[in-house]
């Protein structure tokens, strides 16, 4: 069968285009690879080649031809022993496969962007949602385990907690290893990994040089490749350097690979202001790893949290970003003393159950969040108090029945203001809860400047307890 | 399905020939000094790299009938690498490259069905038709992409190795790159580790002469890309990339010493694309002699077939059925990868994350 030669593409958006100059002539012979036409767009100039062996058997559009519709019959090939008597005379121009499909696909209701949680509430369809929009898996977490009666409670430091973690991960399981500044030899540079090589050796704590990006990158081929690698930031300011390596290979490589290659791996580290390091050592990065799909995001606040939560983290198939916090280190909690500890990710703990507003926070905010609660409730109000602890899946849930409950919230965190943590809580309770609204639901966040180095102005750039209780006070009409 | 598994019945045939030196093969060179195939090496990358030249072309005409969208970067010129390195390498050594990857993935044995239909982005895609052309893997032929973001492959390559020598097993990564992308910073950082710990991996750096319009020249201070590990005292050689011996030879040597504990080796192969950087790109910033003269001179396809005939590994004939061989493959695949269907909708929200207990 004679082949026809359609004019072709040069991008996907391109429709139309002049046929520049014929190469070939009717009755030459080709091979593949020969140039034989020019054509030409507003952008660009480009050379058509044979596909295909045989005759140039009919040429149907002449040289210097404009606005040749694409995947219209330029000329027809013919293989060997067929004649050029069998062209149709004038072949109508076949319409693009794709553009005809897209066609079709236009008058298809868009996807939802809503990620799985907000299909919880009734009110959460967007307007011109139709019936085409595939629904979403439904993500629900589990509950914390219930303690075996009789517990010993002992008191750790969240240090501490991070330390025993990776070490039970890595008595259980020889895929889990660590890599990063200091983490071997030095012990650390804020001791999270003290004692481990001595006891894993040098091919599981393994010391890399400066150089975040290339060993952020070696992480996730290697756990490509099936290891289960922690990578210890030493701090999160410094894995901006290598956030390529974590949103664009880590987080998309389930997806790309239609499910096939896994990225099992912890980036993990400490997160947010320290005290008095400036603007470059103080970033919460919270809210940018959140916004990731296939990430999965957590920043607890207790040590039992950290210990339970790193575990879970290590273990789990998915890319981890585990956000700790240098100042909370040396904060003490009572932790349950078992053999395996672990907590279920993407589930918000319930602090404290009350009736008049609703607090929600993490990492380090629940400091602010804790200690203003215990205030208020000293004032008489009846606070519930939530810790997220797992970012990303945000167990939304819990928050939407506590406002639902409570009809009031305050979100308290250090990351700057605009796309924060809090400014997506505050919108899905838009959505999902408006009608139970009594108040403007109200965000605390870090200031909107880059952190100062005086004592006095990093202070009033971070958020405090003072102002908690004054959002407080202002969406239960105290104040 | 059906359609897919029998796609794979010539597999067998496919698989790269034992590996022997020019002494061995017992056959003179046809350049003076040539490192020589025997018969079954030379009509295995004979058959090899007509599969991906004729697999692009294909590619080249589905892109112009809006078949296949966004981005392709088709390998066509360049087939003599991925050909003679596969060669070298043994079952079990990964691969990984930026994104002119199809021929990456053809030489590794992956169904061209499959690369195809990621091609069109349909449901029987090598990805769930999720990838595209520049994001395609395969774990069970160690293939790890298919990666759009110039040289990040690097470091991942490297991790790769790091995975083989953690575990004590004797495999290798094959880690391909640009010479564009190899003047990303990450190369470096991942050269100075792959040293530090003497990781096996091979970097392969397929310098076809010009990143995107920009010309080696014209973006590098020093264009000796086979000495970039110099630094980290890491041995390189420049490669004839257009000749599949030397490509061969040479991955040999790098793969061994690799594999035997060395660390890593690079090879810069000077090669050449015959088409633009995508299929949107006139390449107007190289003459079209310089073109004509690689393909009529230098066609890594035309040197097989021409040292096949006149050692008479097989004749004309033989050739035309292999050729024709190959056109049904490839004609298979664009059927295929035509009819297929999109993916279901439902798709759509998976393979995000892995949901516990799944």
């Amino acid at each position: 069968m004679p082949t026809d030669i359609l004019m072709p593409a040069l991008s996907p958006t391109m429709e139309e285009g002049t046929l520049a100059k014929w190469l070939v002539s009717e009755g030459d012979n080709v091979a593949p690879g020969d140039v034989i036409a020019e054509i030409e767009t507003d952008k660009a100039t480009m050379e058509v080649e044979a596909v295909d062996e045989g005759t140039i058997g009919k040429i149907l559009v002449a040289e210097g031809t404009e606005g040749v519709p694409v995947n219209s019959v330029m000329a027809v090939l013919l293989g060997e022993g067929e004649s050029a008597d069998t062209i149709a005379a004038t072949p109508s121009p076949q319409p693009s496969p794709q553009k005809g499909e897209g066609a079709m696909a236009a008058t298809v209701a868009l996807p939802s962007t809503s990620p799985p949680e907000e299909e919880v509430g009734a009110s959460a369809s967007a307007p011109g949602e139709g019936a085409a929009t595939p629904s979403s898996p439904q993500f629900s977490p589990a509950s914390d385990p219930d303690l075996p009666t009789g517990v010993q409670m002992v008191e750790m430091t969240v240090r501490q907690a991070l330390n025993e973690a990776m070490a039970e991960e890595m008595r259980a399981d020889d895929d889990v290893f660590i890599m990063g500044e200091e983490v071997a030899e030095y012990q650390g540079a804020y001791k999270i990994t003290q004692g481990l090589l001595d006891e894993f050796g040098a091919r599981r704590v393994v010391d890399t040089p400066i150089t975040e990006h290339g060993f952020a990158g070696i992480g996730v081929g290697a756990a490509f490749a099936g290891l289960k690698p922690i990578v210890e930031f030493m701090t999160f300011n410094f894995a901006m350097q290598a956030i390529d390596q974590i949103i664009n290979s880590a987080a998309k490589q389930l997806y790309m690979s239609g499910g096939q290659v896994q990225a099992p791996i912890v980036f993990r580290g400490p997160n947010g202001a320290a005290s008095r390091v400036g603007a470059q050592h103080s970033q919460d990065f919270t809210a940018w790893y959140a916004h990731v799909p296939g990430l999965t995001v957590i920043a607890p606040y207790s040590a039992a949290d950290a210990k339970g939560l790193l575990k879970a983290a290590i273990r789990s198939p998915n890319p981890v970003v585990f956000l700790e916090n240098e100042i909370l280190y040396g904060h003490s909690f009572e932790v349950p003393k078992m053999d395996d500890f672990v907590l279920p990710i993407g589930k918000a703990r319930m602090v404290r159950q009350g009736t008049d507003v609703t607090i929600v926070s993490f990492s380090i905010g629940m400091k602010y969040a804790s200690e203003a609660t215990e205030k208020l409730v000293a004032e008489g109000v009846d606070v519930e108090l939530i810790d997220l602890r797992t970012i990303r899946p945000l167990d939304i849930e819990t928050v939407l029945v506590s406002v639902k409950k409570t009809g009031r919230c305050v979100i308290v965190e250090e990351g700057w203001p605009q796309g924060s943590v809090g400014s997506d809580i505050s919108a899905r309770l838009m959505e999902q809860a408006f009608d139970y609204l009594d108040a403007p639901v109200t965000r605390i966040a870090g200031k909107d400047v880059p952190m100062p180095y005086a004592a006095n102005l990093e202070k009033l750039a971070l958020p405090n307890v003072d102002e908690v209780i004054a959002a407080v006070n202002a969406v239960t009409y105290r104040s | 399905m059906a359609k897919k598994a029998a796609a794979r019945k010539t597999a067998a045939t496919r698989k790269a020939p034992a590996r022997k030196t020019a002494a061995a093969a017992g056959r003179r060179p046809s350049r003076s000094n040539a490192p020589a195939l025997d018969k079954e090496q030379e009509l295995y990358a004979y058959r090899e790299m007509l599969l991906i030249r004729r697999f692009e072309e294909k590619a080249g005409q589905m892109y112009g009938m809006g078949l296949i969208g966004g981005f392709c970067h088709l390998y066509i010129g360049q087939e003599a690498v991925v050909t003679g390195v596969h060669m070298a390498s043994k079952e079990g050594d990964a691969s990984i490259t930026g994104y002119r990857d199809h021929g990456h993935m053809l030489v590794a044995g992956i169904d061209p069905n499959g690369v195809m239909a990621e091609l069109t982005g349909r449901a029987s895609g090598l990805s769930k038709g999720k990838g595209g052309s520049m994001h395609m893997f395969s774990k069970e032929k160690n293939f790890y992409g298919g990666n759009g973001i110039v040289g990040a492959q690097v470091s991942l390559g490297t991790g790769l190795a790091f995975a083989y020598k953690y575990r004590g097993e004797d495999n290798v990564s094959l880690t391909y790159f640009g010479d564009g992308a190899s003047n990303q910073g990450q190369v470096y950082e991942s050269f100075n580790m792959a040293k530090l710990w003497d990781l096996p991996v091979v970097y392969i750096i397929e310098n076809n002469k010009y990143a995107m319009g920009t010309s080696l020249e014209r973006a590098s201070a020093m264009t000796d890309l086979s000495q970039r590990g110099a630094s980290f005292e890491i041995p390189g050689e420049k490669v004839d990339g257009m000749d599949v011996r030397y490509v061969h030879e040479a991955a040999q040597r790098a793969i061994a010493h690799a594999r035997s504990g060395k660390g890593p080796y690079i090879l810069e192969m000077l090669t050449y694309r015959y088409r633009g950087h995508s299929m949107s790109d006139p390449a107007k910033y190289r003459s079209r002699d310089e073109v004509q003269t690689m393909r009529s001179e230098h066609d890594p396809i035309e040197q097989v077939k021409q040292r096949i005939l006149s050692e008479k590994h097989a004749s004309e004939d033989e050739l035309k059925s292999i050729e024709k061989e190959v056109r049904a493959v490839v004609t298979e695949a664009a059927d295929f990868a035509t009819n297929a269907p999109e993916p279901d909708v439902s798709e759509l929200w998976t393979d995000v994350t892995i949901l516990a207990g799944s």
